[in-house]
């Protein structure tokens, strides 16, 4: 059906390193979220104040102007720490270097953990404050409180929240080629450049990313539905 | 940080002695794809809410294409894709028109903000209440003067707080116009970034320069908000 004149499989390899991306970017803001989320609503006020700073200046500020201020800031602050481990023994020289892969994972998941926060604070919020109440007084430890009372009755809430952030993950995704990353807009453009033909590929590329949102959007409607069985949910 | 304040202030606010740059030059793209998405999204909005799906099906799908894929691919498709077409090449307005950077920047960010204010106003339209629209007939106004006169403005004072994120996003969005050689904030802090070697400074500046702009949209969303939605308020 598509003519790729060759460069299928480098699109085919483009578009599993961006699903790959989004996906572990999705998890680690997704753990930030909930430790954020615990912060807010934690007793400690200085908790409460890094968490709001955070969510605060990470919203306010463009993702791409974060992408590049960690993605460069962050390899400088490595190689600092590095050369003061080298400094301090000579015996090991040691180095760490990141990869677009890595730092892009780090970025989106610093960045997109604070909508998670936000998300995942106004979920936490809206389940009743009794049954948590009562799961202490069944001599529940926080912990099991957390994972068998507030987790499941949380993410009822905060799905429609979850769904929208993880479209703008996926979507965010892109602007780690920026940084360097292999993936489908990189295969796309070197594609497009390397047969005079830029408009389909980079055509071709937003097909995907459309085929990527669109599925995932029908994952998340089923798994709305299943986790607010019983629940009637406003029509958009 | 102070040598890239010192040397590059200029070039930060306004201008590089040639061209508009830095802060003007965002707010400017920021100000006209916003525009021109608002002009866009009113009527497709109206339409959305069409009974007709020959009406409504091609908004849908304008803000499905739009919204499910990455406005970065959007100005790639725009601003390197169109020019290498045939009949755009062949066309000299159109050859000029895509030539130049701004001008792919400013119609994807246009076309992008549309897409996503019409689903805004569409919405909020869907949303206003039956009463009003049945009141509105009941004293024998037409179609268009219910538009004009009930359903518009209490859809556009209902969309208000969701538009204002929108318009923070878009502030967000338009970072991406460096890459097509466009010198917002973000073209600066590169250059400053490449003269210093100092990506922190350069970057945490320009940073700093966004949430101020970001803290001033909110705050002057916030006073929109209290006159238009006063009547909200319990």
């Amino acid at each position: 059906m598509f003519n790729l004149a060759g460069y299928g499989p480098q699109i085919f390899r483009g578009t599993i390193v961006t699903v790959e991306l989004s996906l572990l970017s999705l998890l680690v803001s997704f753990v930030i979220g909930l430790l954020g989320a615990s912060a807010k609503l934690s007793k400690s006020r200085f908790l409460r104040g890094l968490a709001t700073i955070y969510t605060t200046i990470i919203r306010g500020v463009p993702d791409l102007v974060l992408m590049l201020l960690i993605f460069y800031s962050l390899q400088i602050w490595l190689n600092d720490a590095t050369d003061y481990l080298d400094s301090i023994q000579n015996s090991i020289d040691f180095e760490v270097s990141l990869d677009p892969f890595t730092s892009g994972v780090i970025t989106l998941g610093f960045i997109y953990g604070a909508y998670f926060t936000e998300t995942f604070r106004g979920a936490f919020m809206a389940v009743p404050r009794g049954q948590l109440e009562a799961a202490r007084a069944f001599g529940m430890k926080p912990f099991l409180v957390f994972r068998r009372i507030l987790f499941p009755q949380m993410m009822r809430y905060a799905l429609p929240g979850l769904a929208n952030n993880w479209q703008v993950i996926l979507k965010a995704t892109a602007l780690v080629s920026l940084i360097g990353l292999s993936d489908i807009i990189k295969a796309a453009q070197y594609a497009g450049e390397g047969t005079f033909r830029t408009f389909y590929f980079m055509s071709i590329a937003g097909l995907v990313y459309l085929l990527l949102t669109t599925f995932s959007n029908g994952v998340l409607m089923l798994l709305e539905r299943k986790y607010a069985v019983g629940v009637r949910k406003a029509v958009l | 940080m102070i040598y890239i304040i010192q040397n590059f202030g200029r070039e930060f606010l306004y201008t590089d002695g040639y061209h508009i740059t830095g802060l003007a030059m965002t707010l400017w793209l920021l100000l006209i794809s916003c525009s021109v998405g608002f002009c866009i999204a009113l009527p497709l909005a109206i339409l959305r809410n069409a009974r007709n799906p020959l009406v409504w099906g091609p908004v849908w799908l304008y803000t499905f294409v739009i919204r499910g894929t990455p406005l970065y691919v959007q100005l790639l498709i725009i601003y390197t894709g169109f020019y290498g077409l045939d009949f755009v090449r062949n066309s000299p307005p159109l050859a000029a028109f895509f030539k130049q950077g701004i001008d792919c920047t400013l119609l994807a960010f246009a076309l992008n903000t549309g897409a996503y204010t019409t689903e805004i106003f569409a919405g909020a339209i869907r949303d206003t209440s039956f009463g009003e629209v049945e009141a509105a007939r009941s004293l024998g106004m037409s179609q268009f003067t219910l538009y004009r006169r009930i359903i518009i403005p209490s859809a556009l004072r209902r969309a208000l707080p969701v538009y204002s994120n929108e318009v923070i996003l878009m502030l967000h969005a338009t970072t991406l116009a460096f890459t097509a050689t466009v010198p917002d904030l973000l073209k600066v802090a590169n250059d400053a970034y490449a003269a210093t070697y100092n990506p922190f400074a350069s970057f945490a500046t320009v940073a700093l320069i966004y949430l101020c702009i970001s803290f001033t949209l909110i705050f002057g969303f916030r006073k929109a908000e209290g006159h238009f939605l006063a009547f909200l308020k319990p």
